[in-house]
Protein backbone atom coordinates (compact mmCIF):
# COMPACT_ATOMS: atom_id res chain seq x y z
CA UNK A 1 0.00 0.00 0.00
CA UNK A 2 1.12 3.59 -1.01
CA UNK A 3 1.41 6.27 2.04
CA UNK A 4 -1.75 8.28 2.41
CA UNK A 5 -1.46 11.72 1.11
CA UNK A 6 -2.23 14.93 2.05
CA UNK A 7 -5.45 15.44 -0.18
CA UNK A 8 -9.38 15.94 1.52
CA UNK A 9 -10.55 12.22 1.22
CA UNK A 10 -14.15 12.22 0.94
CA UNK A 11 -16.04 9.31 1.51
CA UNK A 12 -17.61 6.54 -1.27
CA UNK A 13 -20.96 7.12 -1.42
CA UNK A 14 -22.16 4.83 -4.48
CA UNK A 15 -21.17 1.07 -4.39
CA UNK A 16 -21.17 -1.17 -7.36
CA UNK A 17 -20.93 -4.23 -6.16
CA UNK A 18 -20.22 -6.51 -9.51
CA UNK A 19 -21.51 -10.25 -7.84
CA UNK A 20 -20.84 -12.39 -10.91
CA UNK A 21 -19.67 -11.92 -14.26
CA UNK A 22 -21.57 -15.42 -15.75
CA UNK A 23 -24.35 -13.42 -17.77
CA UNK A 24 -26.71 -15.04 -19.85
CA UNK A 25 -27.03 -12.45 -22.28
CA UNK A 26 -24.01 -11.82 -24.63
CA UNK A 27 -24.42 -8.11 -25.43
CA UNK A 28 -21.85 -6.75 -27.38
CA UNK A 29 -21.39 -3.40 -25.43
CA UNK A 30 -20.89 -4.77 -22.30
CA UNK A 31 -18.72 -3.13 -20.05
CA UNK A 32 -17.08 -6.00 -18.49
CA UNK A 33 -13.60 -6.62 -19.42
CA UNK A 34 -13.02 -8.45 -22.56
CA UNK A 35 -10.88 -11.26 -20.45
CA UNK A 36 -13.22 -11.70 -17.71
CA UNK A 37 -13.01 -15.56 -18.53
CA UNK A 38 -9.93 -14.89 -16.27
CA UNK A 39 -11.09 -14.31 -13.24
CA UNK A 40 -14.12 -16.92 -12.39
CA UNK A 41 -13.37 -16.76 -8.62
CA UNK A 42 -16.59 -14.98 -6.75
CA UNK A 43 -16.63 -13.62 -2.91
CA UNK A 44 -17.98 -15.82 -0.59
CA UNK A 45 -21.14 -14.46 1.14
CA UNK A 46 -19.50 -13.62 3.84
CA UNK A 47 -16.58 -11.72 2.43
CA UNK A 48 -19.89 -9.66 0.71
CA UNK A 49 -21.48 -8.85 3.80
CA UNK A 50 -17.94 -7.63 5.42
CA UNK A 51 -17.14 -5.41 2.02
CA UNK A 52 -21.23 -4.02 2.29
CA UNK A 53 -20.74 -3.21 6.02
CA UNK A 54 -17.37 -1.75 6.01
CA UNK A 55 -18.54 0.33 3.17
CA UNK A 56 -21.37 1.61 4.70
CA UNK A 57 -19.69 2.63 7.97
CA UNK A 58 -17.81 4.72 5.60
CA UNK A 59 -20.83 6.50 4.25
CA UNK A 60 -21.70 4.42 1.20
CA UNK A 61 -25.48 4.88 0.56
CA UNK A 62 -26.25 3.68 -2.83
CA UNK A 63 -25.82 0.01 -3.52
CA UNK A 64 -25.75 -1.31 -7.40
CA UNK A 65 -26.37 -5.25 -7.52
CA UNK A 66 -24.35 -5.65 -10.63
CA UNK A 67 -22.61 -8.28 -12.84
CA UNK A 68 -22.70 -10.00 -15.19
CA UNK A 69 -26.11 -10.79 -14.11
CA UNK A 70 -26.64 -10.45 -9.91
CA UNK A 71 -29.23 -13.01 -10.59
CA UNK A 72 -26.71 -16.12 -10.51
CA UNK A 73 -25.93 -15.53 -7.02
CA UNK A 74 -27.99 -18.29 -4.98
CA UNK A 75 -27.69 -15.68 -2.27
CA UNK A 76 -28.96 -11.93 -3.79
CA UNK A 77 -31.89 -12.82 -1.22
CA UNK A 78 -29.58 -12.65 1.19
CA UNK A 79 -27.20 -9.86 -0.09
CA UNK A 80 -30.53 -7.79 -0.17
CA UNK A 81 -31.75 -8.04 3.12
CA UNK A 82 -28.27 -7.31 4.90
CA UNK A 83 -28.30 -4.28 2.64
CA UNK A 84 -31.28 -3.45 3.77
CA UNK A 85 -30.63 -3.83 7.41
CA UNK A 86 -27.42 -1.51 7.20
CA UNK A 87 -29.78 1.28 4.94
CA UNK A 88 -28.26 0.96 2.03
CA UNK A 89 -30.91 2.03 -0.97
CA UNK A 90 -30.09 -1.05 -3.19
CA UNK A 91 -30.35 -1.53 -6.54
CA UNK A 92 -30.44 -4.84 -8.63
CA UNK A 93 -29.37 -4.01 -12.52
CA UNK A 94 -30.32 -6.90 -13.96
CA UNK A 95 -31.41 -8.42 -17.65
CA UNK A 96 -34.22 -9.63 -16.06
CA UNK A 97 -33.42 -12.58 -17.90
CA UNK A 98 -34.91 -16.12 -15.73
CA UNK A 99 -36.52 -13.81 -13.54
CA UNK A 100 -39.65 -14.49 -12.03
CA UNK A 101 -42.86 -12.84 -10.18
CA UNK A 102 -42.37 -14.71 -7.10
CA UNK A 103 -38.45 -13.88 -6.95
CA UNK A 104 -39.70 -10.12 -7.40
CA UNK A 105 -41.62 -10.63 -4.46
CA UNK A 106 -39.46 -12.09 -2.23
CA UNK A 107 -36.70 -9.67 -2.80
CA UNK A 108 -38.99 -6.93 -2.13
CA UNK A 109 -39.74 -7.89 1.43
CA UNK A 110 -36.19 -8.91 1.76
CA UNK A 111 -35.69 -4.85 1.41
CA UNK A 112 -34.90 -4.27 -2.35
CA UNK A 113 -35.70 -0.48 -3.41
CA UNK A 114 -35.70 -0.81 -7.25
CA UNK A 115 -35.31 -3.15 -10.28
CA UNK A 116 -33.25 -1.62 -13.86
CA UNK A 117 -34.19 -4.07 -16.22
CA UNK A 118 -32.24 -3.66 -19.73
CA UNK A 119 -34.12 -4.22 -22.68
CA UNK A 120 -31.92 -4.63 -25.62
CA UNK A 121 -34.34 -2.63 -28.34
CA UNK A 122 -37.99 -2.12 -29.02
CA UNK A 123 -38.48 -4.95 -31.32
CA UNK A 124 -37.92 -8.55 -30.35
CA UNK A 125 -36.08 -9.37 -33.18
CA UNK A 126 -33.46 -6.98 -33.01
CA UNK A 127 -33.41 -7.56 -28.82
CA UNK A 128 -33.07 -11.20 -29.14
CA UNK A 129 -30.33 -10.85 -31.50
CA UNK A 130 -28.54 -8.06 -29.83
CA UNK A 131 -28.30 -9.88 -26.66
CA UNK A 132 -27.47 -13.04 -28.09
CA UNK A 133 -30.05 -15.09 -26.33
CA UNK A 134 -33.92 -15.33 -26.26
CA UNK A 135 -35.15 -12.86 -23.96
CA UNK A 136 -37.49 -9.74 -25.27
CA UNK A 137 -40.71 -11.43 -24.29
CA UNK A 138 -40.11 -12.27 -21.07
CA UNK A 139 -38.35 -8.87 -20.33
CA UNK A 140 -41.48 -6.92 -20.95
CA UNK A 141 -43.04 -9.45 -18.69
CA UNK A 142 -40.74 -8.70 -15.68
CA UNK A 143 -40.96 -4.76 -16.50
CA UNK A 144 -44.90 -4.98 -16.21
CA UNK A 145 -44.26 -7.43 -12.73
CA UNK A 146 -41.74 -4.67 -11.12
CA UNK A 147 -44.47 -1.67 -11.69
CA UNK A 148 -47.06 -4.41 -10.46
CA UNK A 149 -44.94 -4.86 -6.88
CA UNK A 150 -44.40 -1.53 -6.12
CA UNK A 151 -40.83 -0.83 -7.07
CA UNK A 152 -39.88 2.43 -8.88
CA UNK A 153 -39.54 1.25 -12.58
CA UNK A 154 -36.78 2.06 -14.34
CA UNK A 155 -36.02 1.13 -17.94
CA UNK A 156 -32.53 1.08 -19.75
CA UNK A 157 -32.04 0.85 -23.29
CA UNK A 158 -28.05 1.21 -24.34
CA UNK A 159 -28.35 3.16 -27.71
CA UNK A 160 -26.07 2.48 -30.35
CA UNK A 161 -26.10 2.99 -34.43
CA UNK A 162 -27.79 -0.58 -34.18
CA UNK A 163 -31.28 0.28 -32.45
CA UNK A 164 -30.40 4.29 -32.66
CA UNK A 165 -33.07 3.99 -35.51
CA UNK A 166 -35.87 2.92 -33.10
CA UNK A 167 -36.06 5.50 -30.48
CA UNK A 168 -39.51 6.87 -31.18
CA UNK A 169 -40.50 2.61 -30.71
CA UNK A 170 -38.17 3.18 -27.40
CA UNK A 171 -39.96 5.31 -25.94
CA UNK A 172 -43.20 4.77 -26.68
CA UNK A 173 -42.29 1.27 -25.50
CA UNK A 174 -41.13 2.69 -22.12
CA UNK A 175 -44.14 5.01 -22.02
CA UNK A 176 -46.57 1.73 -22.68
CA UNK A 177 -44.96 -0.22 -19.76
CA UNK A 178 -45.24 2.59 -17.27
CA UNK A 179 -41.59 3.25 -16.54
CA UNK A 180 -40.78 5.89 -13.73
CA UNK A 181 -37.54 6.32 -15.45
CA UNK A 182 -35.84 5.64 -18.48
CA UNK A 183 -32.29 5.32 -18.70
CA UNK A 184 -30.75 6.45 -22.64
CA UNK A 185 -27.06 5.22 -22.13
CA UNK A 186 -25.65 6.21 -25.34
CA UNK A 187 -22.54 3.39 -26.08
CA UNK A 188 -19.35 4.05 -24.00
CA UNK A 189 -16.10 2.72 -25.76
CA UNK A 190 -14.59 0.68 -22.99
CA UNK A 191 -14.36 -3.00 -22.91
CA UNK A 192 -16.66 -5.00 -25.87
CA UNK A 193 -18.08 -2.05 -27.06
CA UNK A 194 -14.89 -0.62 -27.76
CA UNK A 195 -13.82 -3.48 -29.69
CA UNK A 196 -17.19 -3.11 -31.79
CA UNK A 197 -16.83 0.32 -31.92
CA UNK A 198 -17.39 0.11 -36.28
CA UNK A 199 -20.79 -1.31 -35.63
CA UNK A 200 -22.25 0.44 -32.83
CA UNK A 201 -21.04 4.08 -33.23
CA UNK A 202 -23.81 5.99 -34.40
CA UNK A 203 -23.28 9.10 -36.99
CA UNK A 204 -23.36 12.49 -35.98
CA UNK A 205 -26.86 12.89 -38.44
CA UNK A 206 -28.39 9.69 -36.48
CA UNK A 207 -27.52 11.00 -32.94
CA UNK A 208 -28.33 14.37 -33.67
CA UNK A 209 -32.10 12.89 -34.60
CA UNK A 210 -32.55 10.81 -31.98
CA UNK A 211 -31.52 13.37 -29.36
CA UNK A 212 -34.13 15.91 -31.17
CA UNK A 213 -36.82 13.27 -30.82
CA UNK A 214 -36.00 11.97 -26.99
CA UNK A 215 -35.75 15.66 -25.94
CA UNK A 216 -39.04 16.10 -27.14
CA UNK A 217 -40.44 13.25 -25.50
CA UNK A 218 -38.43 14.17 -22.83
CA UNK A 219 -41.24 17.49 -22.52
CA UNK A 220 -44.16 15.51 -23.19
CA UNK A 221 -43.86 13.02 -20.20
CA UNK A 222 -42.55 15.17 -17.89
CA UNK A 223 -43.92 14.82 -14.31
CA UNK A 224 -44.72 11.28 -14.75
CA UNK A 225 -41.16 9.83 -16.03
CA UNK A 226 -37.50 10.90 -15.90
CA UNK A 227 -35.03 10.58 -18.58
CA UNK A 228 -31.32 10.25 -17.62
CA UNK A 229 -29.34 10.60 -20.44
CA UNK A 230 -25.94 9.20 -20.83
CA UNK A 231 -24.13 11.47 -24.10
CA UNK A 232 -21.98 9.86 -26.13
CA UNK A 233 -18.98 11.61 -25.43
CA UNK A 234 -17.27 11.44 -28.59
CA UNK A 235 -19.85 14.27 -30.06
CA UNK A 236 -19.09 16.42 -27.16
CA UNK A 237 -15.83 19.03 -27.49
CA UNK A 238 -15.48 18.35 -23.20
CA UNK A 239 -15.08 15.24 -22.00
CA UNK A 240 -17.58 13.67 -19.09
CA UNK A 241 -16.56 14.26 -15.37
CA UNK A 242 -15.91 10.85 -15.00
CA UNK A 243 -16.58 8.59 -12.00
CA UNK A 244 -17.26 12.38 -10.18
CA UNK A 245 -13.70 12.68 -10.00
CA UNK A 246 -11.17 9.53 -9.21
CA UNK A 247 -11.74 7.89 -5.77
CA UNK A 248 -14.61 10.69 -4.73
CA UNK A 249 -17.38 8.86 -4.56
CA UNK A 250 -17.52 5.74 -6.91
CA UNK A 251 -16.35 2.37 -5.33
CA UNK A 252 -16.50 -0.86 -7.40
CA UNK A 253 -15.93 -3.90 -6.69
CA UNK A 254 -15.78 -7.12 -9.22
CA UNK A 255 -16.83 -10.48 -8.61
CA UNK A 256 -13.13 -11.51 -7.57
CA UNK A 257 -12.84 -9.16 -4.87
CA UNK A 258 -10.97 -6.64 -6.82
CA UNK A 259 -11.90 -2.86 -5.72
CA UNK A 260 -12.19 -0.89 -8.75
CA UNK A 261 -12.01 2.99 -8.98
CA UNK A 262 -14.37 2.62 -11.70
CA UNK A 263 -15.73 -0.26 -13.68
CA UNK A 264 -13.24 -0.13 -16.50
CA UNK A 265 -10.77 0.48 -14.55
CA UNK A 266 -9.12 -3.14 -14.60
CA UNK A 267 -7.86 -2.26 -18.50
CA UNK A 268 -5.12 0.81 -16.78
CA UNK A 269 -1.65 -0.56 -16.52
CA UNK A 270 0.23 0.12 -13.48
CA UNK A 271 -2.76 0.40 -10.90
CA UNK A 272 -2.05 -2.78 -8.84
CA UNK A 273 -5.75 -2.84 -7.95
CA UNK A 274 -6.44 -4.00 -4.26
CA UNK A 275 -8.23 -6.73 -3.29
CA UNK A 276 -10.93 -6.91 -0.35
CA UNK A 277 -9.20 -10.24 0.71
CA UNK A 278 -6.46 -8.57 1.44
CA UNK A 279 -7.56 -5.38 2.82
CA UNK A 280 -10.51 -3.52 4.63
CA UNK A 281 -12.41 -0.63 2.26
CA UNK A 282 -11.27 2.17 4.28
CA UNK A 283 -7.14 1.30 3.87
CA UNK A 284 -8.56 0.04 0.33
CA UNK A 285 -9.99 3.84 -0.29
CA UNK A 286 -7.51 5.94 1.94
CA UNK A 287 -4.27 4.22 1.23
CA UNK A 288 -3.89 2.27 -1.97
CA UNK A 289 -1.87 3.15 -4.59
CA UNK A 290 -5.15 2.65 -6.91
CA UNK A 291 -7.49 5.18 -5.22
CA UNK A 292 -5.02 7.77 -4.69
CA UNK A 293 -3.44 7.39 -8.30
CA UNK A 294 -5.73 10.27 -10.11
CA UNK A 295 -6.94 11.80 -6.81
CA UNK A 296 -6.78 15.33 -7.25
CA UNK A 297 -5.21 17.23 -9.64
CA UNK A 298 -1.50 16.97 -9.30
CA UNK A 299 -1.34 13.70 -11.82
CA UNK A 300 -2.39 16.10 -14.47
CA UNK A 301 -0.40 17.31 -17.68
CA UNK A 302 -0.98 20.19 -19.63
CA UNK A 303 -3.50 21.21 -21.58
CA UNK A 304 -5.59 19.91 -17.90
CA UNK A 305 -3.06 21.47 -15.44
CA UNK A 306 -3.13 25.01 -16.44
CA UNK A 307 -6.80 25.10 -17.57
CA UNK A 308 -9.41 26.38 -15.72
CA UNK A 309 -12.41 23.59 -16.07
CA UNK A 310 -10.11 21.06 -14.27
CA UNK A 311 -12.15 20.65 -11.45
CA UNK A 312 -14.86 20.86 -13.56
CA UNK A 313 -14.19 17.25 -15.75
CA UNK A 314 -10.98 16.63 -13.80
CA UNK A 315 -9.61 15.42 -17.39
CA UNK A 316 -12.15 13.22 -18.28
CA UNK A 317 -11.83 9.44 -18.54
CA UNK A 318 -8.90 7.77 -17.91
CA UNK A 319 -9.45 4.85 -19.26
CA UNK A 320 -10.27 6.79 -22.64
CA UNK A 321 -7.14 8.69 -22.01
CA UNK A 322 -4.97 5.04 -22.10
CA UNK A 323 -7.20 3.65 -25.21
CA UNK A 324 -6.28 6.53 -27.30
CA UNK A 325 -2.85 8.04 -26.14
CA UNK A 326 -1.58 4.73 -24.32
CA UNK A 327 -0.94 7.18 -21.20
CA UNK A 328 -3.89 7.26 -18.81
CA UNK A 329 -2.46 10.58 -16.95
CA UNK A 330 -2.88 12.59 -20.45
CA UNK A 331 -5.95 14.51 -21.44
CA UNK A 332 -9.00 12.51 -22.39
CA UNK A 333 -9.06 13.22 -26.61
CA UNK A 334 -12.61 14.13 -26.60
CA UNK A 335 -11.46 17.20 -25.20
CA UNK A 336 -11.16 20.37 -28.19
CA UNK A 337 -8.13 21.33 -26.00
CA UNK A 338 -6.10 18.07 -26.42
CA UNK A 339 -3.76 17.97 -29.40
CA UNK A 340 -4.67 14.19 -29.47
CA UNK A 341 -8.44 15.00 -30.29
CA UNK A 342 -7.44 14.52 -34.48
CA UNK A 343 -8.00 10.52 -33.59
CA UNK A 344 -11.71 10.77 -31.73
CA UNK A 345 -12.26 12.60 -34.63
CA UNK A 346 -10.81 9.53 -37.24
CA UNK A 347 -12.77 7.45 -35.32
CA UNK A 348 -15.97 9.05 -36.09
CA UNK A 349 -14.88 9.00 -39.74
CA UNK A 350 -14.15 5.30 -39.68
CA UNK A 351 -17.47 4.25 -37.93
CA UNK A 352 -19.55 6.21 -40.91
CA UNK A 353 -17.46 4.59 -43.29
CA UNK A 354 -18.44 1.08 -41.70
CA UNK A 355 -21.84 2.57 -41.94
CA UNK A 356 -22.17 3.47 -45.30
CA UNK A 357 -20.21 0.41 -46.54
CA UNK A 358 -22.06 -2.47 -48.23
CA UNK A 359 -21.35 -5.09 -45.92
CA UNK A 360 -21.35 -4.42 -42.14
CA UNK A 361 -18.11 -6.21 -40.08
CA UNK A 362 -19.73 -8.86 -37.61
CA UNK A 363 -20.36 -8.09 -34.23
CA UNK A 364 -18.02 -9.71 -31.17
CA UNK A 365 -20.46 -11.42 -28.87
CA UNK A 366 -19.52 -10.99 -25.04
CA UNK A 367 -19.38 -14.87 -23.89
CA UNK A 368 -16.81 -16.42 -22.71
CA UNK A 369 -15.72 -18.47 -25.46
CA UNK A 370 -14.79 -14.98 -27.01
CA UNK A 371 -13.41 -13.99 -23.81
CA UNK A 372 -10.57 -16.58 -24.04
CA UNK A 373 -9.31 -15.20 -26.85
CA UNK A 374 -8.32 -11.73 -25.27
CA UNK B 1 -49.16 25.86 -5.70
CA UNK B 2 -50.07 23.71 -3.13
CA UNK B 3 -53.95 22.69 -2.75
CA UNK B 4 -54.43 23.70 1.45
CA UNK B 5 -57.84 21.09 1.58
CA UNK B 6 -55.06 18.09 0.47
CA UNK B 7 -52.65 16.10 3.24
CA UNK B 8 -49.60 15.19 1.84
CA UNK B 9 -47.64 12.46 1.55
CA UNK B 10 -44.02 11.37 1.25
CA UNK B 11 -43.54 9.04 -2.22
CA UNK B 12 -43.51 5.56 -1.95
CA UNK B 13 -41.02 5.63 -4.82
CA UNK B 14 -38.58 7.40 -2.52
CA UNK B 15 -37.14 6.94 0.70
CA UNK B 16 -36.04 9.75 3.31
CA UNK B 17 -33.57 8.69 5.66
CA UNK B 18 -31.06 10.24 8.23
CA UNK B 19 -27.34 9.11 7.06
CA UNK B 20 -25.00 9.20 10.48
CA UNK B 21 -21.97 9.35 8.18
CA UNK B 22 -23.39 12.89 6.87
CA UNK B 23 -25.40 14.36 9.72
CA UNK B 24 -28.11 15.08 7.33
CA UNK B 25 -31.63 13.88 6.08
CA UNK B 26 -31.62 12.59 2.41
CA UNK B 27 -33.61 11.59 -0.29
CA UNK B 28 -32.68 7.97 -1.85
CA UNK B 29 -34.33 7.09 -5.13
CA UNK B 30 -33.00 5.25 -7.93
CA UNK B 31 -29.19 5.74 -8.42
CA UNK B 32 -29.59 9.45 -7.03
CA UNK B 33 -29.87 10.90 -3.55
CA UNK B 34 -30.75 14.54 -2.68
CA UNK B 35 -28.94 15.89 0.61
CA UNK B 36 -31.04 18.20 2.54
CA UNK B 37 -30.72 20.74 5.29
CA UNK B 38 -32.42 20.77 8.47
CA UNK B 39 -35.35 22.63 7.93
CA UNK B 40 -36.68 20.71 4.62
CA UNK B 41 -36.21 17.27 6.25
CA UNK B 42 -38.34 18.78 8.86
CA UNK B 43 -41.30 19.58 6.60
CA UNK B 44 -40.77 16.74 4.65
CA UNK B 45 -40.97 14.56 7.68
CA UNK B 46 -44.61 15.81 7.88
CA UNK B 47 -45.35 15.06 4.56
CA UNK B 48 -46.76 11.83 6.50
CA UNK B 49 -50.47 11.20 5.09
CA UNK B 50 -51.87 13.30 8.09
CA UNK B 51 -51.24 16.86 7.59
CA UNK B 52 -52.38 19.37 5.09
CA UNK B 53 -50.23 22.25 4.12
CA UNK B 54 -51.48 24.54 6.81
CA UNK B 55 -51.74 21.74 9.39
CA UNK B 56 -48.42 21.25 8.64
CA UNK B 57 -47.37 25.10 8.89
CA UNK B 58 -48.82 25.30 12.26
CA UNK B 59 -46.96 22.51 13.60
CA UNK B 60 -43.50 22.94 12.31
CA UNK B 61 -44.42 27.04 13.38
CA UNK B 62 -45.37 25.80 17.16
CA UNK B 63 -41.98 23.26 17.01
CA UNK B 64 -39.44 26.39 16.20
CA UNK B 65 -41.98 28.63 18.30
CA UNK B 66 -41.62 31.40 15.28
CA UNK B 67 -44.63 32.56 12.65
CA UNK B 68 -44.98 33.71 8.99
CA UNK B 69 -43.69 30.36 7.56
CA UNK B 70 -46.42 29.10 5.52
CA UNK B 71 -44.46 30.91 2.36
CA UNK B 72 -41.30 29.16 2.10
CA UNK B 73 -43.15 26.30 3.70
CA UNK B 74 -45.29 26.62 0.64
CA UNK B 75 -42.22 27.31 -2.27
CA UNK B 76 -40.42 24.40 -0.83
CA UNK B 77 -43.82 21.65 -0.98
CA UNK B 78 -44.27 22.85 -4.24
CA UNK B 79 -40.76 22.04 -5.38
CA UNK B 80 -40.97 18.77 -3.75
CA UNK B 81 -44.45 18.34 -5.48
CA UNK B 82 -42.43 19.14 -8.95
CA UNK B 83 -39.83 16.74 -7.86
CA UNK B 84 -42.11 13.36 -7.26
CA UNK B 85 -40.97 13.64 -3.58
CA UNK B 86 -44.75 13.92 -2.07
CA UNK B 87 -47.95 13.07 -3.19
CA UNK B 88 -51.72 14.42 -1.97
CA UNK B 89 -52.53 11.27 0.06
Amino acid sequence: MAGSNTLNITPPRWLLAELSYKCPLQCPYCSNPLDYAKYPQELTTDEWKRVLAEARKMGAVQLGFSGGEPLTRPDLIELVAYARELGYYSNLITSGYGLSEQKIIELKQAGLDHIQVSIQASSQALSDHLAGTESYAHKQQVAQWVKKHGYPMVLCVVIHRQNIHQMADILAMADSLGADYLELANTQYYGWAHINRDALLPTREQFAEAEQIAQAFKEKVAGRMKIYYVVPDYYEDRPKACMNGWGTTFLTIAPDGTALPCHSARELPGLDCPNVKDFSVQQIWHESKAFNFFRGTEWMQEPCRSCDEKHKDFGGCRCQAFLFNGDAASTDPVCSKSAERGKIDAVIASARDAALAAEEKPLVFRNSRNSKLF
Amino acid sequence: MINSEQKLKFSPLHRLQWEEAQQKYVILYPEGMVELNQSSAEILKLCDGNHTLPELVAELEAKFATSGLTTDISNFLTVALQNGWIQYA
